[in-house]
C-alpha cells in the first residue's frame, strides 16, 4: 500500500514533472497567467494524463507486446492521446465555453504535450503494473497542476509589480520559474524517510 | 446603569496624539449670522434635493428650500430669515474643488421663524414620522451625512434589540459630540427615545470613549433623571477609531457584522448623538436642521465649539478664533479622516463636524513614500480586518478586480493603515482612487445595460411595425379588389331612391365641415408669425423639400 | 508488417467512433460566449467597429472574424478585458475606426431644429423625443454618445456636449509622489 503512496508522492514532488523533469513546458509557461485558467488546464491535463496512461497501458500490454509490435509504441501511443485530448475538448466546450475559449490553442496542444507523452513511456520502461501506471500518471498530473497553480499565483502578482522593462512578461517568468525549480529540488530529501 | 456592561474589543486600531483639550474648555457659542448664507442644496447621500426657491424670494428661518428628491434623500432649509440672491453653482467643500448647485440668501438680521409645530410621532405612523424627518433634513451628523429617517426602519423583523448610539467621537481634535453630551444632555436622551421608539429597541447602549468623563458623567446624571432603566451609559478604551459604526457595535455588543451584511440583520442599530439631538429638535421642537456644532481646532489662538448655521463660510467662523499667521489650509473633518478644502471660503455643511486650521509646522508635509515591504503592521491595526498591503499593491497597478477581491469596500478609510506605515505610503489615497474608478465603471456598466435593453426594444419594435405595414398593405390590396368587385356590382344595380340620395348628401356635407375646420387648426407654434418667421419658415421648408428630394432613396415610405 | 496495418486500423476505427458519438452527444448549441463579449461592449450601437450594433461585433469577435481593436468608445480598457477574456493578445486601437473621445452627449440646439425627426429615426437608443415639424430634444441619461444622430441632420443643429466633472461624478486621481531634493529634506 504505501509504495502506492510513494508512487503519487515521489510523482508531485520529489519527480514533479515540470520543474525536475522539465517536460510540458509549453502549456506550463502558456497557460499560467490566471489562476482560473491554469486550474482548468490541470484538471484537463489530469484526466487526459490518467486515461492515456490507462489506455496505453492496455495498448500496449495486450496488443503491441503479444504481436511483438513495440516499435509502434510511440505512434500508437500519440493516436491514443489525441483522441483522448480531442474528446475531452468536445467536453469541456460543452460545459465551459469560456474556459474552452481561454484554453484556446493549448488544449489542442496538449496532444503534443510531452508530459503526456513522456509519462506512459516511463511507465513502460519503469514496468508500471496498470494500478501503478495510473497513479503515475494521476500522480505527474496532480504534480503538473501544482505547479501550474503556484506559478499562476505568482504570475498574477508579478502583474502589479515593478519589474524592469526588459525582464517583463516571458522574461521574468523563466527566472521564477527556475527559482521554483530549485526549490522543488529541496523535496529530494524526502527520500530520507523512506 | 449600575449594570457592568461586559465591554468587548475590535481589531486593530491606533493611538493618536488626541489634542482634545484645547477646544473643551469653552462651552458651545453661537457663531454671529454671517452676512451671507451659501447653502448647498445636496448636503446627504443620495439624490440632490430640488430647489423650491428663486432669486428674490423672500424666505424664513427653517423655510424648506429643497425638496428631497426621492426617498433617498433629504430635504434642505434657509438657516436664517433674509432674501434668496441667487441659486447658482458656488464652490462645494469637496476636495475636488468643484462647484455645485447652491442657494445663495442675504439675511436680513431679524431671524424670523416659521412656524414650528411640535409632531406627534405617536399618533401619526411610521412612514409619515419617517417623511416628516426626510423634510425636516435630519442626516447623520457624525460625518457620512446618511439620511436618518432611512436607518429609523425597525426592520425585517418589525423591532430591533440594540440601539447604539455613537458619542465615541474617536478622531484627534474633534469636540464637538463632546461638548453636545455635556450640555445638553437632557434633549439628547430625549431624542434618543423617540429612536428607541421608533425602532422599537430594547435598549439604548450610548458609547463613549473613557476620555471624555465629563461627558459620561453629564449623561450618567441624565440618565438617572428620565428614569430610563433602557438607556445605558457605557465608556469604551480610548482607541481611534472607536467611533467607526462597525468597530463600536462589536465594543459594545460583541457582534461582529461580516462581510456585505447589515447592523440590522443583528438587531442593531447605530446613530451619532448629534443626529440623536437633531431629531429631538425636529420631532419635539420642530423645528428642522439648520445648524450644528462644529469644532474650529489646530492652528488657531483660541480653540472652541460654536453653533454654525449651516451656509456659513468657513472663512467667517475661522476668524472667530483667530487664527495664527502661519495658516495655510482648511480640513474639514479631523487630521486622520478629513478632507482638504479647496479655499476657505466654503460654506459649513451638515457634514461639517469640524473645521482643522492646518499649518506647514503642525501638519509637516509626508516624507516620500518608498516601496512596500509587506511589514504586515497595516494588517495589525486594521479595524476591519482587512489586508491592506494587498488592497494596495492591486490598486496600484490599476488590477481592481483584485483588490475587490480583498474587500476594498469594505474599508472605511480610517487611515491606521498609513498612520502606522513605516513606508509612509499614502495607502488611503490608493483606496479612495480605487474606490471611484470602481464606482465609475459600475456606472459605465448600468448605462451599457440599460443602452442594451432600449436597442433591443428599438429592434423588436421596427420589426413590429414592418409586419404591421405589411398585414395593413395586404388587407389594402384586398379591399381594393373587393371595392372593384362591388362597383361592377352597384353599375348593375338599379339607381339610388331618393331616400338614399338626401342621406349621401348629409354625409358630403358633414365631411366637408369637417375639412373645413381641420383647414382652420393651425399647429400651435406656427399660429401669429411675423412675415419673417414666415418667410423663415418657406425657406427651411423650401430646404426640407429639397433635402428630402435627396434623401428619398433613404427614406421610407411612410414618410 | 500486416499486423502493424491491422492493430493501427483497429485503433483508428474504436477511437474514430469513440469521438464520432462525443461529437454527437455534446454537440454545442447557441454561443455562451458572444454574451461575455457583449457585455463587455459599451452599447453605443455606434458602429464604428464596422458592424451594425454592438452584439454582431460580439458575434464577430467570438467567430474570429473581428479583431478586439475595433470599438473606440470602449477604449483601451475595452480592449484589454476582451484581451483577458478571450486569451489573445493586447493590439492598441485601431485607428481606421476611430479614436478614443471623453463622454459626451448629443445636444440638440432648439433654435435651429426643424423638426424633421430624422435623428429619431437614427437614434439607436429612442434617446431622442420630438413629433414632426415640433422641436426635438435629447433626454440626456439615456444618449450613449454614438453620434448617429449627427450625419442625418439637414440643419447641423446637433453638437455634442462633453459631459462635465461633477462632485457626483469626480473621481480620486491616482495618489502622485511628489519627488523632493534630498537636500531639502534633509534641511
Amino acid at each position: 500500500m504505501t509504495s502506492y503512496l510513494f508512487i503519487i508522492l515521489g510523482a508531485v514532488l520529489v519527480n514533479n514533472v515540470v520543474f525536475i523533469r522539465i517536460l510540458g513546458l509549453c502549456p506550463f509557461m502558456g497557460v499560467s497567467k490566471k489562476l482560473e485558467t491554469a486550474l482548468g488546464m490541470g484538471a484537463a491535463t489530469t484526466f487526459v494524463l490518467t486515461m492515456a496512461c490507462g489506455a496505453s497501458f492496455v495498448i500496449d500490454r495486450w496488443l503491441l507486446i503479444p504481436n511483438q509490435l513495440e516499435y509502434l509504441r510511440t505512434l500508437s501511443f500519440i493516436v491514443t492521446i489525441a483522441a483522448i485530448v480531442q474528446l475531452t475538448e468536445l467536453v469541456i466546450q460543452k460545459t465551459s465555453p469560456v474556459l474552452h475559449q481561454v484554453l484556446g490553442i493549448y488544449l489542442p496542444l496538449i496532444t503534443t504535450n510531452c508530459a503526456v507523452l513522456g509519462i506512459p513511456l516511463l511507465n513502460v520502461s519503469l514496468r508500471h503494473n496498470f494500478l501503478e501506471s495510473l497513479l503515475f500518471g494521476f500522480g505527474s498530473a496532480m504534480g503538473f497542476t501544482l505547479a501550474l497553480i503556484l506559478f499562476a499565483g505568482l504570475r498574477e502578482r508579478m502583474e502589479a509589480a515593478d519589474v524592469p522593462a526588459h525582464f517583463r512578461g516571458t522574461a521574468i517568468a523563466m527566472v521564477t520559474a527556475g527559482l521554483m525549480s530549485l526549490a522543488f529540488m529541496g523535496f529530494a530529501g524526502l527520500d530520507k524517510f523512506r | 446603569m449600575n449594570v457592568v456592561q461586559k465591554l468587548f474589543g475590535f481589531h486593530g486600531g491606533v493611538k493618536p496624539n488626541y489634542n482634545k483639550e484645547a477646544s473643551t474648555r469653552l462651552p458651545i457659542a453661537a457663531a454671529p449670522a454671517p452676512t451671507r448664507l451659501v447653502i448647498p442644496l445636496h448636503q446627504s447621500i443620495g439624490g440632490p434635493p430640488r430647489p423650491l426657491v428663486k432669486a428674490g424670494d423672500r424666505v424664513l428661518k427653517g423655510q424648506r428650500i429643497g425638496d428631497a428628491d426621492g426617498d433617498v434623500s433629504s430635504a434642505v432649509h434657509a438657516s436664517t430669515s433674509g432674501t434668496v440672491i441667487g441659486v447658482e453653482m458656488r464652490l462645494m467643500p469637496h476636495t475636488s474643488g468643484l462647484s455645485a448647485m447652491c442657494v445663495v440668501i442675504e439675511p436680513d438680521g431679524r431671524d424670523e421663524w416659521v412656524e414650528r409645530k411640535p409632531f406627534d410621532f405617536r399618533a401619526a405612523t411610521p412612514t409619515a414620522t419617517r417623511d416628516y424627518l426626510r423634510d425636516a433634513g435630519v442626516v447623520g451628523l457624525g460625518g457620512a451625512v446618511f439620511p436618518s429617517h432611512l436607518k429609523l426602519n425597525a426592520g425585517k423583523q418589525g423591532r430591533l434589540d440594540t440601539l447604539v448610539l455613537n458619542g465615541a467621537e474617536c478622531e484627534p481634535f474633534i469636540t464637538c459630540d463632546d461638548v453636545l453630551m455635556r450640555e445638553r444632555a437632557d434633549p439628547l436622551l430625549r431624542g434618543a427615545a423617540i429612536m428607541r421608539e421608533m425602532l422599537e429597541a430594547s435598549r439604548v447602549l450610548v458609547g463613549i470613549e473613557d476620555n471624555k468623563p465629563e461627558a459620561i458623567a453629564a449623561l450618567e446624571a441624565a440618565a438617572k433623571r428620565a428614569n430610563d432603566a433602557s438607556i445605558q451609559i457605557v465608556a469604551v478604551p480610548t482607541r481611534y477609531p472607536a467611533g467607526g459604526a462597525k468597530q463600536l457595535i462589536r465594543a459594545l455588543t460583541g457582534i461582529e457584522v461580516p462581510h456585505g451584511e447589515r447592523s440590522t440583520d443583528y438587531g442593531v442599530q447605530c446613530f451619532n448623538v448629534g443626529t440623536a439631538y437633531a431629531i429631538y429638535e425636529a420631532i419635539e421642537l420642530g423645528q428642522p436642521l439648520i445648524s450644528r456644532i462644529v469644532t474650529v481646532a489646530g492652528n488657531v489662538g483660541q480653540a472652541r465649539n460654536y453653533q454654525v448655521l449651516f451656509g456659513t463660510s468657513m472663512r467667517d467662523l475661522v476668524a472667530l478664533c483667530s487664527p495664527l499667521p502661519d495658516t495655510d489650509r482648511i480640513i474639514m473633518g479631523g487630521p486622520m479622516m478629513g478632507f482638504r478644502m479647496p479655499s476657505d471660503d466654503v460654506p459649513v455643511v451638515k457634514a461639517t463636524n469640524c473645521v482643522l486650521v492646518g499649518s506647514q509646522k503642525l501638519f509637516p508635509p509626508p516624507p516620500p513614500e518608498m516601496p512596500c515591504i509587506r511589514c504586515g503592521e497595516c494588517a495589525k491595526v486594521c479595524p476591519a480586518d482587512l489586508q491592506p498591503f494587498e488592497m494596495y499593491w492591486f490598486a496600484r497597478a490599476r488590477i481592481f478586480g483584485k483588490a475587490q477581491e480583498y474587500h476594498l469596500f469594505d474599508c472605511i478609510e480610517c487611515g491606521c493603515c498609513a498612520y502606522v506605515c513605516p513606508s509612509r505610503i499614502p495607502l488611503v489615497d490608493y483606496y479612495r482612487f480605487a474606490k471611484s474608478e470602481i464606482w465609475a465603471r459600475e456606472v459605465e456598466k448600468e448605462a451599457a445595460d440599460e443602452a442594451r435593453d432600449r436597442y433591443e426594444f428599438r429592434l423588436l419594435r421596427e420589426e413590429r411595425e414592418k409586419q404591421e405595414k405589411a398585414a395593413k398593405l395586404a388587407a389594402k390590396t384586398a379591399a381594393g379588389r373587393e371595392k372593384a368587385a362591388a362597383a361592377l356590382a352597384e353599375a348593375e344595380k338599379p339607381a339610388r331612391t331618393p331616400e338614399e340620395e338626401a342621406k349621401h348628401a348629409l354625409i358630403a356635407a358633414a365631411l366637408e365641415r369637417a375639412k373645413a375646420q381641420k383647414d382652420q387648426v393651425h399647429p400651435e407654434n406656427t399660429g401669429n408669425l411675423t412675415p419673417e418667421q414666415q418667410a423663415e419658415i418657406a425657406a427651411i421648408e423650401a430646404r426640407r423639400a429639397e433635402i428630402r428630394e435627396q434623401a428619398k432613396p433613404h427614406l421610407r415610405q411612410d414618410d | 508488417m500486416l499486423d502493424a496495418l491491422l492493430v493501427m486500423a483497429l485503433g483508428a476505427i474504436v477511437l474514430g467512433a469513440a469521438l464520432g458519438y462525443a461529437a454527437v452527444r455534446f454537440r454545442v448549441e447557441g454561443d455562451p460566449l458572444v454574451e461575455k463579449i457583449d457585455a463587455i461592449l459599451p452599447q453605443t450601437q455606434c458602429g464604428q467597429c464596422g458592424f451594425p450594433g454592438c452584439k454582431p461585433y460580439a458575434q464577430a469577435i467570438a467567430k474570429g472574424e473581428a479583431e478586439i481593436n475595433q470599438c473606440p468608445p470602449g477604449g483601451e480598457e475595452g480592449i484589454h478585458k476582451l484581451a483577458d477574456l478571450l486569451g489573445r493578445e493586447f493590439k492598441p486601437l485601431s485607428a481606421e475606426h476611430g479614436v478614443e473621445k471623453p463622454k459626451a452627449v448629443a445636444l440638440i440646439d432648439e433654435q435651429t431644429c426643424i423638426g424633421c425627426t430624422l435623428c429619431i429615426q437614427a437614434c439607436p437608443v429612442d434617446a431622442i423625443v420630438g413629433a414632426a415639424k415640433q422641436m426635438h430634444t435629447v433626454i440626456a441619461d439615456q444618449c450613449t454618445g454614438c453620434e448617429l444622430c449627427l450625419p442625418p441632420c439637414p440643419v447641423n443643429c446637433i453638437t455634442m456636449e462633453p459631459i462635465p466633472e461633477s462632485v457626483e461624478n469626480w473621481k480620486w486621481k491616482y495618489p502622485v509622489v511628489k519627488i523632493v531634493p534630498a537636500s531639502k529634506v534633509a534641511a
